[in-house]
């Protein structure tokens, strides 16, 4: 771990190891000095008097600027990203993050800004956000949202909670959501969380919900049906007029996970499908970075009739002639209350609303037709060497399986992954949706070229016949990596979540 | 502006060998009458130089903590953020990529995320830690479900002194599995053993968890020690919502019995950015660990023997685990997160002790001051970098008044507390941090006077 034992000047090689930062560490070594205060006489423990104060110093790593630079610097060379390359990874639109929302967001008066200024010392922060509403209501065809979830599956449980919150004005208790079988996991652990009992329904041979089984599935028990569409398979489901009739006839609602969303902007809206409550995760259709696994936002959008359950505060815009003012409003009493602090990850709305304005209507219908047409490009490609389980149009991602090779050769939708590492890709998403036997989850996004998708396909072809040659070539990868495949099934049994300190 | 980079020749290219003819065609399977038909109705698209004129427009009209002297606090704080954090985390490497789904190409992610959880384990002086929550507030919600889910019981026990929208959020998510929050109310200030005691016999064997601030909402420093083991005696768990600036010079709460500790980790090199992306953090004892929430990521080794590690206990999780996962939550801080790795690595023990320490030096000096300007303080008790000050004009409005001449003087006087506490109606709670100078309180203190005699 401190690169001890390896040869003289292995461990000055990027990109291949990096030893932890309390390798680093050394008595007394010292970093960044922080402000010294300005109030020197004032005698901490007479201060805290009664306080019982640290006698033991917690074990953080004692370094040098230098040294901290320089070891997440090599740590961040160990990593694969967007920036460094295609990264296919279905469900997460993994496209370019404009540089322009980093440089905007990063503007003092976002950055240096403090939740609790007065609200007209926050003008331009309040109207950020309002307009970023308005943008996200048109481009959803809802009335109102909030922007306070901090992520999907947060934005997941702000809309069950709303679902809870109106049938309960309405005097019912609903107590079952359906999920199709197909839904992302964080579906089902929400409705769960948010008090439901999970009912799934089966997927029909086009990949879409099965209709009769959901009208089976559905009754006066029902509060939520929740759905993404174009679903987890990458495929639009065409009954949706229908299911969201049956679904209201039941007197349930209509819940749309827009973690796909980037398939459908400009082109057609959740409102319009008939859904009433919308999340959108805007670090994946408005390309906010993803930063190794978040910050996210969620916002969600709903109709006018569910917009009293909507969280605190909501942002409301007061117009006398030509001035237009913002304000909060807190005083909503049919509100679900508040899922996190303050007002949302306002600094990832930012970025996102300046992409929406960086493209306005045009460019995010383009973006929308760029992702499909690179999608269904892809997908034909892919289908040489891969099943196609759902042989139709795709949206903006699709599900192959590796189900085909791993009869012919053994190898699994696994290895192929690991393969492609050693090309040099990150792999699409594997294993998920569940009811794809070896999926792989390919989302190509927008922002790709021709040759990209070209090149990635190649690859996917040679792993194919390394299969059927040289299998074990598969097992063992990757090879050029870092690391090689690690023992998760260890890590689980005796779990070792953190370093030795100091 | 559009970033994909297809020309025509390239699309057409693409459309023949799919056979056909326009993009329309690849929308088929979307039925006519789903289909928007126009365009959408949002203002045109804007190139980066029309972008920034338009963001810059917006931010000049916030009070940001470049222009005006922030006094502000209530979780939020404005710390000194060292210069080397904001070019690491603009690394591409960083910024770009996801969740560390394949761990061969994520090692300096998550090499990142353990030593961020050791961090965490070592300045909350418990066992376990994750790799991050949303916020504060979410994180203690998390703590509460998993402390309803431990004892089966379903009500959870805080102080007023708790922050309020740590109290509305534990709420909101208790709603879900129908548990139940009561607050104790302390006209004090401060929590303290009795009232815990005489709250919890009240309900015996009916809380599942008491959630204390650390120091508290109104920068008091509450007994934790105590109220921990009161907590114990009535079978409930005690999580501690902590200052993760205070844990460089408090002593940790787990030394102190917390089963659980949680907080917001903006303090540590997180910008302000109007309440968020800052991070939750979560460190718990080792016998929680199946039940944490959230991404672990853990040690391990390669087939070659080499360390390395990966995300791990994943079968806790919501793409495992689905409707019974312990959590729903995906997409975490991770950034966030990692900003305050490199924050505790470039300080290190000693430098976040001076800040802390410098915190409460600030701090107490300031009161003195306002004191000495009329401000009173409004509640005896030890307090670590914000307290509450009564401020000196009698009238109904003087918060206003204080805030307005605050901005009219380049000062966010601080913050407001009439709404959630109608009895502070005329109070506001001041933060001073170790980046503020004498010669901005002298300015608050003149705020404070003039908007006193006006
Ligand atoms: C289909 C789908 N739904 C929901 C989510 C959850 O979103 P988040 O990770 O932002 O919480 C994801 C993302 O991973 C997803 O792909």
């Amino acid at each position: 771990m401190n690169g001890e034992g390896q040869a003289p000047g292995a461990v000055g090689l990027v990109g291949l190891a990096e030893p932890s930062i309390y390798a680093r560490s050394r008595p007394g070594r010292r970093g960044v000095r922080p402000p010294a205060g300005f109030a020197p006489e004032v005698d901490v423990a007479d201060a805290l008097l009664g306080v019982r104060l640290r006698e033991v110093p917690p074990g953080l790593p004692e370094t040098s600027e230098p040294e901290v630079v320089r070891h997440f610097t090599r740590l961040s060379q160990l990593n694969y990203a967007v920036d460094t390359g295609f990264y296919p990874l279905g469900s997460c639109t993994m496209k370019h993050n404009p540089r322009i929302g980093e440089e905007l967001a990063q503007l003092a008066g976002f950055a240096r800004l403090h939740p609790a200024v007065p609200e007209e010392a926050a003008q331009g922060a309040l109207e950020l956000m309002w307009r970023l509403e308005e943008a996200l209501c048109e481009i959803s065809g809802m009335a109102r949202a909030t922007l306070q979830p901090a992520a999907g599956a947060q934005g997941e449980l702000c809309g069950m909670l709303i679902v809870r919150a109106y049938h309960a004005s309405r005097g019912e208790g609903r107590r079952k959501v359906i999920v199709p079988d197909s839904a992302h996991g964080t579906n089902p652990a929400t409705a769960a969380m948010a008090g439901f009992e999970v009912v799934e329904v089966p997927s029909d041979a086009r990949g879409g919900v099965d209709v009769g089984a959901l009208s089976r599935a559905l009754d006066g028990d029902t509060a939520a049906l929740m759905l993404t569409n174009p679903n987890t398979l990458g495929l639009f489901d065409e009954n949706i007029a229908e299911i969201a009739r049956l679904t209201h006839e039941a007197g349930a609602l209509l819940y749309y996970d827009g973690a796909n969303a980037n398939a459908i902007l400009g082109v057609s809206r959740p409102g319009d499908m008939g859904f009433d409550i919308v999340h959108f995760n805007l670090h994946k259709t408005f390309s906010t970075p993803h930063g190794m696994g978040g910050p996210g936002a969620g916002p969600v959008a709903v109709r006018d009739f569910l917009a009293p359950f909507l969280p605190v505060p909501v942002v409301e815009r007061r117009r006398e002639g030509s001035r237009e003012t913002f304000r909060f409003d807190w005083d909503r009493p049919q509100s679900i209350g508040r899922l996190r602090s303050h007002y949302g990850n306002f600094g990832v709305l930012v970025r996102a609303y300046a992409y929406i304005r960086a493209l306005g209507a045009e460019g995010l219908r383009r973006v929308s037709e760029d992702a499909v047409l690179n999608a269904n490009y892809l997908m034909r490609l892919v289908a040489r060497d891969f099943d196609l389980p759902y042989d139709r149009l795709c949206k903006h991602e699709f599900v192959v399986s590796a189900k085909g090779l791993r009869e012919r050769t053994g190898v699994r939708a696994l290895d192929v992954a690991k393969r492609l590492l050693d090309f040099g890709y990150h792999p699409p998403t594997v294993y998920f949706p569940l009811i794809v036997e070896e999926a792989m989850m390919v989302e190509p996004t927008e922002t790709e070229t021709k040759e990209t998708l070209d090149d990635f396909a190649r690859a996917l072809h040679a792993i194919a016949e390394e299969a059927a040659r040289e299998p074990d070539r598969l097992r063992e990868a990757p090879t050029r990596t870092p690391v090689r495949r690690l023992d998760e099934a260890g890590a689980a049994r005796r779990p070792v979540v953190r370093y030795p300190a100091g | 502006m559009y970033y994909g980079p297809h020309t025509e020749e390239d699309r057409q290219a693409m459309l023949a060998f799919l056979g056909a003819e326009t993009v329309e065609d690849l929308f088929a399977d979307i039925p006519a009458e789903l289909r928007l038909g126009r365009p959408l109705d949002l203002p045109e698209a804007l190139d980066e130089t029309a972008l920034r004129r338009l963001f810059r427009g917006l931010a000049a009209k916030n009070a940001d903590a470049d222009r005006f002297v922030v006094f502000a606090g209530g979780g939020v704080a404005d710390h000194y953020v060292p210069a080397a954090i904001a070019p690491l985390l603009a690394r591409g490497e960083f910024l770009t990529a996801y969740t560390p789904y394949q761990p061969e190409v994520s090692q300096g992610t998550l090499a990142g995320i353990v030593e961020f959880q050791t961090m965490m384990c070592e300045l909350t002086g418990l066992d376990v830690a994750n790799a991050s929550m949303y916020d504060g507030a979410s994180a203690t919600a998390e703590a509460a479900l998993l402390a309803l889910d431990q004892t089966k019981r379903s009500r959870i026990l805080c102080p007023d002194t708790l922050p309020p929208d740590v109290r509305a959020t534990i709420r909101t998510y208790l709603s879900g599995p129908g548990g139940e929050v009561d607050v104790v109310p302390c006209p004090e200030g401060s929590f303290t053993s009795e009232r815990l005691q005489a709250a919890l016999a009240a309900r015996p064997g009916a809380y599942a968890a008491v959630v204390v601030g650390y120091p508290n909402y109104f920068g008091i420093v509450e007994d934790l020690a105590a109220l921990c083991e009161v907590a114990h005696r009535a079978g409930a768990l005690a999580i501690a919502y902590c200052d993760p600036i205070a844990l460089g010079l408090l002593e940790s709460p787990g030394a102190l019995g917390a089963d659980v500790a949680v907080g917001d980790g903006q303090p540590l090199g997180n910008a302000m950015s109007f309440g968020g992306p800052s991070f939750g953090f979560f460190a718990a004892r080792d016998r929680f660990i199946r039940r944490m929430p959230g991404r672990i990521a853990g040690l391990t080794r390669d087939l070659s023997g080499r360390e390395g590690s990966v995300l791990t206990l994943q079968t806790r999780e919501q793409h495992i685990r689905r409707a019974r996962a312990t959590s729903n939550i995906c997409t975490n801080n991770a950034l966030n997160a990692l900003a305050a790795a490199i924050y505790l690595a470039l300080l290190g023990p000693a430098g976040l002790r001076e800040v802390a320490t410098a915190c409460v030096q600030n701090a107490h000096a300031a009161m003195e001051r306002l004191r000495a300007a009329g401000a009173r303080p409004a509640f005896p008790g030890p307090f670590f970098k914000e307290w509450v000050v009564e401020l000196p004009d009698p009238r109904e409005d003087a918060v206003d008044r204080v805030l307005a001449v605050g901005l009219a003087r380049g000062v966010v006087a601080g913050t407001p507390l009439a709404r959630e506490y109608p009895a502070l109606s005329r109070h506001l709670l001041v933060c001073v941090t170790e980046a503020r100078t004498r010669e901005e309180v002298e300015r608050l203190a003149a705020v404070i006077e003039e908007a006193a005699s006006s």
